[in-house]
């Protein structure tokens, strides 16, 4: 009957990783996870933001924020995207974006890209002035205020944000509303056209 | 045109083109579509939000063919997808008939099967209100098809199924489904749909980067040990008789996965058949010691891998793909070509150097093939073996014939003792393992082919799931031969259960399994029983000669176990080639 058992055939020295990349023993490649901003035009119909955000969750990529919003097209609108994964996973999110008959063209934004995010902090309304000052220091804004609250608008990169959020801290913050990122290219680069 | 075994006669191209009647309502504009798109066959069953488009089908000579249950309905549009390479058509109501599509449309989606299902949903007004079988249709088959449409205007609708068919049909294939509020249909229009177009956001790749395929060309030509694996996407795309050029004249070792079946003939000396978890012996050597892999219209599913710390641990790949996204997702591409697998294999033809330098490696793959022969025994003291009802059936059956399948040990055995030589001739459910997807499709593959002959083997738990279908096959006077290997047990989970859980049969063993002969009869079929060896042939020769659908019971070996085996997750290159083998690995 048949030849050899498992343990006397002949098997290859090579492996390969998780990702199925072949293991070069001289220079191992590992990703480690990074962040990345994707930029995404969609028809704006009903059903595209579910349509995307369960992609994310059914193949399991790691996204940080998720915004959307219309643009000067009235049949279009542009998301924005924040993930962190290792660069495979990253490729893949970008493909199977693509693949989405809603989703028009998607695009990594480069590390330099501008990126704001919005803040909303109500705080106790016991120092009023203490709060305006370190509003003052972050660029924000009172944009309501009553004897017992006062709320404060604060815009930027996610590092201010979080940065004037852990100052706000010292005023027994009551609630935080954050947006998530939005994101543009630098310079002449859009999303329709590549420059 | 579709590369099938045989094609049907010149179909109705002498008829004159009928003038057609205007349509009126949405209803008729969604037939309308169907027509336009080339539409013979529905598969459906009828309810209250789906009435008005059955009403518009009245008129039509769309052929439409009354399901007993939803899920047949699509397990059977699936294979009539399968076998004529056009999508097959399935409709349900809403609620419970949209649910019940379910399981055959995630079929068709892990399979890349053309299918298009359409739904009845209560009127728009009602959406939301949780009405009278109203369900989230769009919502539940959304992650599942690529992609489902809710209509929203009666006259838009027809332009939906329009495009939701070309898009089933385009590119990597695949399940659409477009959502019919009864309003929208029944709704007056009298705008005509257009012709079926691809939505502008959908771009198929076509040929391949001139570049990169000269790059893979030269790669597979230096190869001292290279092989093909041809995909389910070899059939899909009509790229069989490329592939046999191809392979033929380059002379390289050709090994499928299991959608890819009869893409390249078995007997061919080239061949050496299937890969994965119950391939062949002598593919999954290949597979593991190969240096550079040609593979074409394949995903890399885990049952091919196992484990891919250990798949083609020394190959380059070379993957051919039309879904960029297939690209590195499993196995990393070190030459990724993205386009139709047709054209790609015209290119890598004309690019290819030289026939690469490989008699060694060819000769190993037939020294394999002499280690590790697909082979059972037949003792006369011991019950039947499945093993020998499928040869048996193959030896006597024409090249075409088309072997649809349930899911379990039934499956690998009709996969691995039939001897496939045509593409679209093996109908199976790979991706999702759907339990019950051999009756229906055995129905959706005689009505896609009525000239080519149909053999289901399958499961006594599978066929229990979707017997009900029997009833349509005797209605449909189709003449189908379905074998049930009837191990008493859902076998596939039995094995597991002996092999990785000290054999506590938990819920595997069904001691009150009915007369499949007799229940047969009750359905208006004709019922055969096997017991032994003896009447093997006779009883199939017997079932064969039967005009109409026939079941044959054959109570086989209960303790039979497939083999070869590759553990989930394992090295393809550590098979078990029996119970004793699987405790060493
Ligand atoms: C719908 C569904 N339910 C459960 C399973 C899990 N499962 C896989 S194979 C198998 C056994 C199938 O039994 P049977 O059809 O009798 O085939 P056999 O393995 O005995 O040949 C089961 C239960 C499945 N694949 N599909
Ligand atoms: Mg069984």
């Amino acid at each position: 009957m048949p030849g050899p058992a498992p343990d006397e055939r002949m098997r290859p020295k090579g492996r390969r990783n998780t990702q199925g990349i072949r293991v070069d023993p001289e220079a191992e490649v590992t990703h480690e996870p990074r962040q990345a901003v994707l930029s995404a035009l969609v028809k704006h119909r009903p059903g595209v933001l579910s349509e995307v955000s369960a992609l994310f969750s059914r193949r399991q990529f790691n996204i940080e924020s998720l915004t959307v919003g219309p643009t000067v097209d009235d049949d279009t609108a542009r998301m924005t995207i924040l993930i962190e994964e290792p660069e495979p996973g990253i490729d893949q999110a970008k493909k199977q974006l693509r693949k989405l008959v809603p989703v028009i063209s998607v695009r990594e934004l480069e590390g330099e890209a501008v990126r704001r995010e919005l803040a909303l902090v109500k705080v106790s309304g016991e120092k009023p002035d203490d709060v305006n000052a370190v509003a003052d220091m972050y660029n924000g804004q009172a944009v309501d205020a009553s004897t017992d609250s006062v709320t404060v608008e604060i815009t930027g990169s996610k590092q201010k944000i979080d940065a004037a959020i852990e100052a706000f801290k010292q005023f027994d913050v009551q609630e935080i509303v954050r947006t998530g990122a939005a994101a543009l290219e630098r310079g002449p680069k859009t999303l329709e056209k590549d420059v | 045109m579709s590369e099938r075994a045989s094609v049907p006669k010149e179909e109705d191209e002498t008829e004159p083109e009928t003038e057609q009647e205007p349509v009126t309502t949405g209803a008729q504009s969604v037939i309308r579509a169907l027509e336009n798109a080339g539409t013979d066959y529905v598969f459906g069953v009828q309810g209250g939000a789906i009435m008005p488009v059955y009403d518009a089908l009245y008129d039509s000579d769309i052929n439409h063919v009354t399901m007993a249950h939803e899920q047949g309905a699509s397990h059977a549009a699936d294979a009539y997808g399968i076998v004529t390479g056009d999508p097959g058509v399935c409709f349900a109501t809403s609620g419970p008939g949209a649910t019940n599509l379910v399981t055959g449309i995630a079929d068709a989606n892990m399979d890349s099967d053309p299918v298009i299902a359409l739904t009845g949903q209560v009127p728009t007004e009602f959406v939301g209100n949780d009405a009278f079988q109203e369900t989230d249709t769009v919502g539940i088959t959304q992650p599942i098809t690529k992609e489902s449409y809710f209509a929203a205007d009666s006259d838009t609708v027809g332009d939906d199924v329009s495009e939701a068919f070309a898009l089933a049909d385009a590119g990597r294939q695949g399940p659409t489904l477009v959502d019919l509020p009864k309003d929208v249909t029944q709704g007056e229009t009298e705008v005509e749909p257009g012709a079926p177009e691809t939505p502008e956001t959908y771009e198929v790749p076509e040929e391949a980067d001139d570049e990169n395929v000269q790059e893979a060309a030269e790669a597979l030509a230096e190869a001292d040990r290279p092989v093909i694996l041809s995909g389910g996407g070899v059939i899909k795309a009509n790229a069989s008789s490329a592939l046999r050029e191809f392979a033929k004249e380059y002379e390289i070792p050709v090994i499928t996965t299991m959608p890819g079946i009869g893409s390249f003939p078995e007997d061919h000396e080239l061949s050496l058949e299937w890969a994965g978890m119950h391939g062949t012996g002598y593919a999954n050597m290949a597979i593991t010691n190969t240096d550079c892999m040609l593979a074409i219209g394949t995903r890399f599913d885990d049952r091919l891998t196992g484990g891919v710390d250990s798949f083609a641990p020394d190959a380059e790949v070379i993957h051919v793909d039309i879904d960029p996204a297939e690209i590195s997702k499993n196995v990393y591409a070190d030459y990724p070509l993205i386009g139709d697998a047709r054209e790609v294999l015209r290119q890598l033809f004309d690019a290819m150097p030289r026939v690469p330098d490989a008699d060694e490696w060819r000769d190993q793959c037939q020294v394999w093939k002499d280690e590790y022969p697909m082979d059972y025994d037949t003792p006369d003291d011991e019950p039947l073996k499945p093993q020998y009802v499928v040869e048996k059936f193959s030896d006597v059956t024409p090249d075409d014939t088309i072997v649809c399948t349930g899911v379990g040990q039934h499956q690998m055995w009709a996969s691995q003792f039939w001897e496939y030589t045509e593409p679209r001739t093996w109908v199976s459910s790979h991706g999702l393992g759907t339990m019950g997807y051999g009756v229906p499709a055995a129905i959706g593959a005689k009505l896609a082919a009525p000239d080519q002959e149909v053999v289901c083997f399958d499961g006594d738990g599978s066929f229990l799931m979707t017997v009900q279908g029997l009833s349509v096959a005797v209605r449909e006077q189709l003449d189908i031969t379905y074998v049930v290997l009837n191990n008493e047990a859902v076998g596939m989970v039995r094995q597991w259960q002996d092999g990785f859980y000290e054999g506590r049969r938990m819920a595997s063993e069904y001691p009150w399994i009915p007369q499949f002969d007799k229940l047969a009869e009750a359905f208006g079929a004709r019922g055969f029983t096997l017991e032994s060896y003896e009447n093997v042939e006779e009883t199939i020769q017997e079932a064969r000669d039967y005009d109409g659908p026939s079941v044959i019971d054959a109570h086989i070996d209960p303790g039979e176990n497939v083999f070869p085996m590759v553990p989930s997750g394992g090295d393809n290159g550590q098979f078990a080639l029996n119970e004793d083998h699987l405790d060493m690995i």
